[in-house]
């Protein structure tokens, strides 16, 4: 058990999804050793979960990845870099020590929660989470669903949960009509969108569409029985079995943090050939900007095409790039939080869920770090992954450093980190595993 | 492969599809998968990772991910430790 696991690569790629993806094919296509690591139990990432086999795009890209011959890590978590050009990762069994010469960081993103009460009752997910449930065997036939928050993943998962015999009494979207017409107009002016939008229109024709409407309270005991929702300015109560929400998608950018990539505005900040500001490492798909399937496509293939020394190459997926990006920049004004939300919890509403950190403790604070400090919020497995954003939105606080481990970590893969000798075992835990 | 798995939770036998994470047996068993530091019942919320919400004990293993684990044959899932 814990046996510990040397590889060595030319080019190194962490994360599965899309992004990460089509850089391993394009740097292993070039000839390079590349490897590709992912914490799930097969590639795809979130977006193609469980249907890399089904999507056409999926595949494709799967069987190059094949043909090229790169090596695929599956259920590794990556959680420290001991030193530069070296991370570990952990699997349920053992550690490995991944050397690269260049690293490609596609880390994707995750949903933005934001606490309202009763929103820590079982059978409140995400919306990307509940499809994700879903896919991985979750029967949801029969099952009445609230969908709620904003951002197009809210349309995308009803779609599917219909589809999957689900019954969405309503999908309330924050954005307002004004700001979602503005949206559609830039969203149709894209071919691959146009098919989507039309698909989406149709399997959802009987479904309720609530713009500037949000999830106010969860009641039930044991789990969800009903929502109450502000829809047009007026409340009302829906009975169901799931609430789905989720207020878009927020970056993961720790482990560029962890290894010294500057950031701006929340993103990581890359160059014209996806080139952070740290040497080796390039970075590419949501945590450089929210936009999307496209976008990452296109920028994990210039980020794989540079890594392997193929610069003219990558030059000639620039304009692809740019017209994705304006694309993600429409989303991000489109799906922008309402001031309202902020004004969602209660006193008593816990906003670390972790830690159960109300609310009243937090707003006496003036920062993220010293709410941290005081009340153990963000402290705690998660590490601030869900609280910390919504902080970030309630308080307008800024985000901390990290610290490795980036994740929790077996005691036994805590031998690997014995070159940091000034962190405490409390501290390297990540709280309560 | 098989196209049914068993599982238990808390030592009694959930049989979910092949390919199903630790999450849906854990769901379709009728239990939350942890209580919180002030004894709420949870269960999972991001579904891919990032929460802990899902964690549970895996074949005597504790704070394994639920829904980033697949299950096995015979796997013993507990929710109460």
């Amino acid at each position: 058990m814990n046996r510990e696991v040397r590889q060595r690569f030319d080019v190194l790629v962490v994360g599965g999804g899309p992004a990460g993806l089509v850089a391993a094919v394009r740097a292993a296509e070039a000839g390079a050793h590349v490897g590709i690591v992912d914490d799930n139990a097969s590639l795809g990432g979130q977006i193609w979960r469980g249907e890399a086999k089904h999507e056409e795009t999926a595949a494709q890209w799967i069987s190059r990845l094949r043909t090229a011959g790169a090596t695929t890590l599956c259920g590794l978590r990556v959680f420290h870099q001991p030193e530069a050009g070296v991370l570990l990762a952990e699997t349920n069994e053992n550690v490995h020590v991944l050397s690269y010469a260049k690293v490609v960081l596609a880390t994707g993103a995750r949903e933005r929660f934001l606490p309202f009460p009763g929103w820590t009752l079982p059978n409140v997910t995400g919306v990307g989470g509940l499809q994700a449930l879903v896919k991985s065997g979750l029967p949801i036939h029969g099952k009445r669903v609230v969908i709620a928050g904003t951002g197009p993943l809210l349309l995308a998962v009803a779609a599917y949960l219909r589809e999957h015999g689900a019954e969405i009494p309503i999908i309330c979207e924050q954005a307002s009509w004004t700001s979602l017409a503005r949206f559609g107009v830039t969203m149709f002016g894209q071919p691959s969108k146009i098919a989507q939008g039309f698909r989406l229109t149709r399997q959802l024709a009987t479904v309720t569409f609530a713009p500037n409407s949000w999830p106010v309270a969860v009641h039930g005991k044991a789990a969800v029985e009903a929502v109450m929702i502000s829809r047009q300015g007026r409340t009302e109560t829906i009975p169901c079995d799931y609430l789905a929400c989720g207020f878009h998608l927020v970056p993961n950018i720790e482990l560029a943090l962890l290894l010294g990539c500057q950031i701006q505005r929340g993103y990581v900040r890359v160059d014209d050939f996806q080139r952070t500001t740290v040497r080796e490492v390039l970075c590419a798909g949501e945590p450089t900007g929210i936009g999307g399937i496209e976008l990452a496509l296109a920028e994990g293939q210039i980020a794989g095409l540079v890594a392997s020394g193929q610069m003219n190459a990558a030059k000639k997926l620039f304009g692809q790039r740019s017209g994705a990006r304006h694309f993600a920049r429409t989303l991000d004004r489109a799906f922008r939080l309402r001031s309202e939300l902020r004004r969602l919890p209660s006193p008593d509403t816990i906003v670390c869920r972790c830690e159960d950190t109300h609310y009243s403790r937090l707003s006496q604070h003036t920062s993220w770090r010293s709410a941290k400090l005081h009340t153990r919020c963000g402290m705690g497995p998660c590490q601030g992954r869900v609280c910390g954003p919504a902080s970030e939105f309630l308080f307008e606080w800024n985000p901390d450093s990290v610290r490795p481990p980036i994740f929790p970590v077996r005691v036994e893969s805590l031998a690997a980190l014995s070159s940091e000798p000034e962190l405490e075992c409390g501290e390297v835990s990540g709280g309560h595993t | 492969m098989l196209s049914e798995i068993v599982v238990t939770v808390n030592g009694v036998p959930v049989t979910v599809p092949s390919g199903a994470t630790v999450t849906t047996a854990v769901l379709l068993a009728g239990k939350a998968c942890r209580t919180s530091v002030s004894g709420d019942p949870r269960g999972p919320l991001c579904g891919m990772g990032i929460c802990f919400e899902c964690r549970v004990a895996i074949n005597g293993k504790a704070h394994c991910r639920s829904c980033q684990t697949l299950c096995e044959q015979g796997m013993e899932v507990r929710t109460d430790e």
